[in-house]
């Protein structure tokens, strides 16, 4: 392993050669060229679907730039979300302060817009020059009434997983402040969904057959509004349990509710989310509900992926993304498809998931903890996959070496989840692995 | 039924930025140093710049793009980077074997007053004996001054300062052709090569942004300039820079370093008296003219047969398709030297150009827009510091035919429901964006086509018959 760099051999593990645990959750190593991004980023891409919300970035120009509109996020209603503010500091901000140009900037942002709640990103410069940006965030809630909400993002304060939390933290803020609100009978908030190409609403359906309402999704076509109730729900679904999680477990020790790690991809996890659901209640209907619908769902399905594994039998596949957990769904649906999983890794998965992963991939597998282009492309190469599933950063890693790609990561266009979603995967995995144009690329 | 994008109906000046018409700095640097044979660009500063950076340019170029990032955390930014920055580099080293490590700073290493030209030389002190020490490069490179196109020149003013000494004449040219697109860069190498002109470009991606497909990785692409050429360059003939603009404007808000800004070209004809000619971007007759007139010059040959030739079927295309796009409006917006460039082009087939915008803010765009327009330079509303959201709302007033500009522009003409006419950095909604031509007479080929093309495509479109013939 002496190509790579030596402090990172403890996070690689090659199931049935290497005998040390997996290693994660640590720093990235400088000069890496790690695929995470930072703290900011985490918060951005959490809070980023909220879609009556104003949005402002506090800082020079780069963070808001490049988070403008990256989201397959959709809304229902309102798309705010999707216009990029900044306060765009400029070098005599950042030597005399920011807080009065934040100020200026969301007092008129604020009566123009007309916003149901702010989010203001703090990113490093704001750390570094200390602007009292809660100070700042109480003055214009005093004088508008609008939620203004602090995000304390500073990139170099942590990981991605930090900002993450420090969604999760301005969330909280809005949590429980709707009291009037009286919820259905059976009734969900749905955490860490973010209704990339409108995956929530396949879900929803789903819910909705079984007979069980959604109040919030955290964040997928948000609201402040459902936020604000969310904690009137009686049990909370999580999924991409890495951003989300601390919600959860807040709200359980705050108001008492529940929680459940589901995930929403391949047949037999979309499945059990459904069940998990239909057990919390303890409604025998809700139950039959819920076979109902996976058994006529599956009578469609099956059939339909056939062609799609007789194509893809025994081919091999890559998988990195954003957080563990996916993955291992994504193992899973793989070998729906009849397709082995090579390589796996994720940038910020954690003990219990990698743990998870060993046990489920074949020998011979390797799996990685926030990996890098030159390891990846290593990874693909010797152990001869056919599929890379990542996002964007990936993406040309797979194409230049001659691999198939799917893109599993945020700027999705295409529904992934639920049972539909199984099958568009099964659809887009065939039309990148099985295109004729592979071959004009010499393997060797 | 989903709402639209909010768009506001009363008309004012924001102080925040809505929807940028530019990116950071350090962007910028990343491409000029990727520009260098064997060089892998580092930026000193958070995780989160390099990592945005590199899904940003990818999303353009579709190349694998490797950025390293000296990470910094909490305790780097109280205690100062410099231990990251050597870690960072070593690391790199390890890794990538460079022969060239160029480093950007960022909005953060900036503020707390990193050293980076110490660090590297304490850097190189403490590593005398390791022969696999790569050269180094620094630019200052801060997201709060400027933009993209800032930290780009800013960039290749460091690499000119940092490799050019004086050394014996040669017959070599020094071409600084700016932020141009990877297939631009190929022609105009071809151009130069036509002329028989030995030439040094800084920088040159043309291939390590755009590589052909790889049976192994590389961990650096192959191309760019070596830096032996680059120590040639204090000896050079002469030296061409494209566009009048590039990092000498006086940037709004900037407090220090004012009067140091000085471009490539610039510090050559000052430090070694290399004889510096100065072009717009040559996109269109009059301005490719300036172009191929410079390389006469330089070169002593006339212009070759195949561009006389090009130019020749370039007019009589300018007179098929004269009709189709006169007296219609449009709306250019991008990079000032960009902008400039474009405007020159539309103004000389007959398009009204009725506003140039930039999120540049060179405090230069409206004379160099008066000089390249001579039809309509007078009445063209030129505006700098823009962001997209005020573009937009010009747009809604001013109703132009069509937009030309990047990919970040198409919302407006969604709603506008015109042609948009993609041009320039970044083209994330769409193929090619690194194969887009520009400049020299072909590049205003495709270009007058493709405007043509899109305003009949509009008639017929919108025609209650369907013509075959238009």
């Amino acid at each position: 392993m002496s190509k790579y760099i030596k402090d990172r051999t403890s996070q690689i593990v090659t199931i049935g050669e290497d005998q040390h645990d997996l290693a994660c959750e640590k720093k990235s190593a400088a000069g890496s060229v790690s695929q995470r991004a930072c703290v900011f980023c985490g918060s951005r891409v959490v809070l980023y679907p909220i879609a009556d919300a104003l949005h402002i970035v506090h800082g020079p120009i780069g963070c808001a730039a490049y988070t403008w509109d990256i989201r397959g996020a959709m809304s229902s209603g309102p798309q705010l979300h999707r216009l990029s503010f900044s306060t765009d500091l400029r070098e005599k901000d950042v030597v005399f302060g920011g807080e009065k140009k934040l100020y200026n900037a969301l007092t008129e942002l604020i009566a123009s817009y007309k916003p149901e709640a702010v989010f203001i990103y703090s990113t490093c410069i704001v750390g570094v020059i200390g602007d009292d940006v809660e100070a700042v965030a109480r003055q214009l809630k005093k004088e508008t009434g609008v939620e203004v909400l602090p995000v304390m993002s500073e990139g170099f304060k942590g990981t991605k997983k930090d900002g993450y939390k420090a969604a999760c933290d301005a969330l909280m803020n809005l949590v429980g402040t709707d009291e009037d609100y009286v919820p259905p009978k059976y009734s969900i908030n749905i955490l860490g969904d973010f209704n990339l190409a409108g995956e929530l609403w396949i879900l929803a359906e789903y819910y909705k057959k079984i007979g069980v309402e959604i109040i919030a999704c955290l964040t997928g076509d948000g609201r402040v509004q459902q936020v604000r109730r969310s904690h009137k729900a009686s049990l909370n679904v999580v999924q991409c349990s890495g951003s989300m999680m601390h919600v959860a477990k807040e709200m359980e020790s705050q108001y008492g509710i529940p929680f459940k790690k589901v995930s929403y991809f391949g047949i037999e996890d979309m499945s059990d989310a459904l069940y998990e659901v239909a057990t919390h209640f303890n409604d025998p209907e809700l139950m039959a509900n819920a076979r109902a619908l996976v058994s006529e769902e599956l009578a469609i399905l099956i059939p339909a992926l056939q062609p799609y594994r007789e194509k893809l039998e025994g081919k091999k596949a890559a998988i990195y993304v954003g957080g563990a957990f996916k993955a291992i769904s994504l193992v899973k649906a793989l070998r729906l498809l009849g397709m082995k999983t090579v390589v796996v890794g994720s940038q910020t998965g954690n003990k219990d998931d990698y743990n998870l992963l060993q046990k489920i991939c074949d020998k011979g597998t390797v799996i990685v903890d926030d990996s890098n282009p030159n390891e990846l492309s290593d990874f693909v190469k010797q152990t001869g996959a056919d599929l890379f599933i990542g996002g964007v950063k990936e993406r040309p890693i797979a194409y230049k070496l001659g691999l198939g790609f799917c893109d599993h990561n945020h700027e999705r266009k295409e529904a992934l989840a639920g049972y539909i979603g199984m099958l568009n995967f099964a659809k887009e995995v065939y039309a990148s692995v099985c295109s004729p144009v592979w071959k004009f690329i010499d393997k060797k | 039924m989903a709402d639209k994008i909010p768009v506001l109906k009363e008309r004012k000046n924001f102080v925040a930025t809505r929807n940028a018409c530019k990116v950071c700095s350090p962007l910028g640097g990343s491409i000029a140093y990727k520009g260098i044979k064997g060089c892998v660009p580092v930026i000193h500063g958070g995780q989160g710049c390099a990592t945005y950076i590199r899904r940003y340019l990818i999303s353009h170029y579709k190349e694998p793009v490797d950025i390293a990032s000296s990470n910094f955390s909490e305790e780097s930014t109280i205690f100062g980077g410099e231990g990251n920055l050597s870690a960072a580099i070593q690391n790199v080293i390890a890794q990538y074997k460079p022969e060239v490590v160029g480093v950007c700073t960022t909005c953060l290493s900036e503020t707390i007053g990193d050293d980076i030209g110490q660090a590297l030389r304490n850097y190189k002190a403490a590593n005398a004996d390791d022969k696999s020490i790569p050269e180094f490069v620094y630019s200052s490179t801060p997201s709060y001054q400027g933009s993209h196109m800032d930290g780009f020149h800013e960039t290749v003013a460091a690499i000119t300062k940092t490799f050019a000494t004086k050394v014996e004449a040669n017959e070599k040219v020094a071409i600084f052709p700016g932020f141009i697109s990877t297939e631009d860069l190929r022609m105009l190498k071809d151009i130069l090569t036509d002329f028989g002109i030995d030439y040094i470009m800084v920088p040159d991606y043309s291939e390590t942004l755009d590589n052909p497909v790889w049976d192994t990785y590389h961990r650096i692409p192959d191309g760019g300039t070596p830096v032996e050429d680059l120590k040639l360059l204090g000896g050079a003939k002469a030296s061409i820079e494209f566009g009048p603009i590039l990092n000498k404007g006086n940037l709004v808000g900037r407090l220090k370093n004012k009067n140091l800004a000085v471009t490539g070209a610039e510090y050559l004809s000052k430090e070694f008296g290399v004889k510096k000619y100065t072009v717009n971007v040559p996109v269109g007759i009059t301005q490719s003219d300036e172009l191929f007139k410079a390389l006469s010059e330089i070169s002593g040959n006339e212009v070759p047969m195949r561009y006389q030739m090009e130019r020749g079927r370039l007019i009589d295309a300018y007179a098929d398709g004269h009709k189709y796009v006169f007296g219609k409006k449009a709306v250019v917006y991008g990079e000032e030297d960009l902008v400039v460039a474009m405007t020159g082009f539309l103004d000389e087939i007959g398009v009204e150009v009725i506003l140039a915008a930039s999120g540049g803010n060179s405090g230069t765009l409206q004379p160099e827009i008066e000089k390249c327009a001579p039809t309509h330079g007078k009445t063209i509303q030129v505006m700098g510091d823009l962001d997209y959201e005020k573009i937009n709302e010009l747009c809604i007033d001013m109703k132009p035919d069509f937009l030309v500009g990047n990919s970040k522009g198409y919302y407006i003409a969604r709603e506008l429901e015109i042609p948009i006419i993609r041009v320039g950095f970044p083209i994330h909604d769409r193929m090619g964006g690194s194969r887009l031509k520009h400049i020299a007479y072909k590049g205003a080929q495709e270009l007058f086509d493709k405007i043509g093309n899109a305003m009949m495509e509009y008639k017929q479109e919108h025609s209650e018959i369907g013509y075959k013939y238009i």
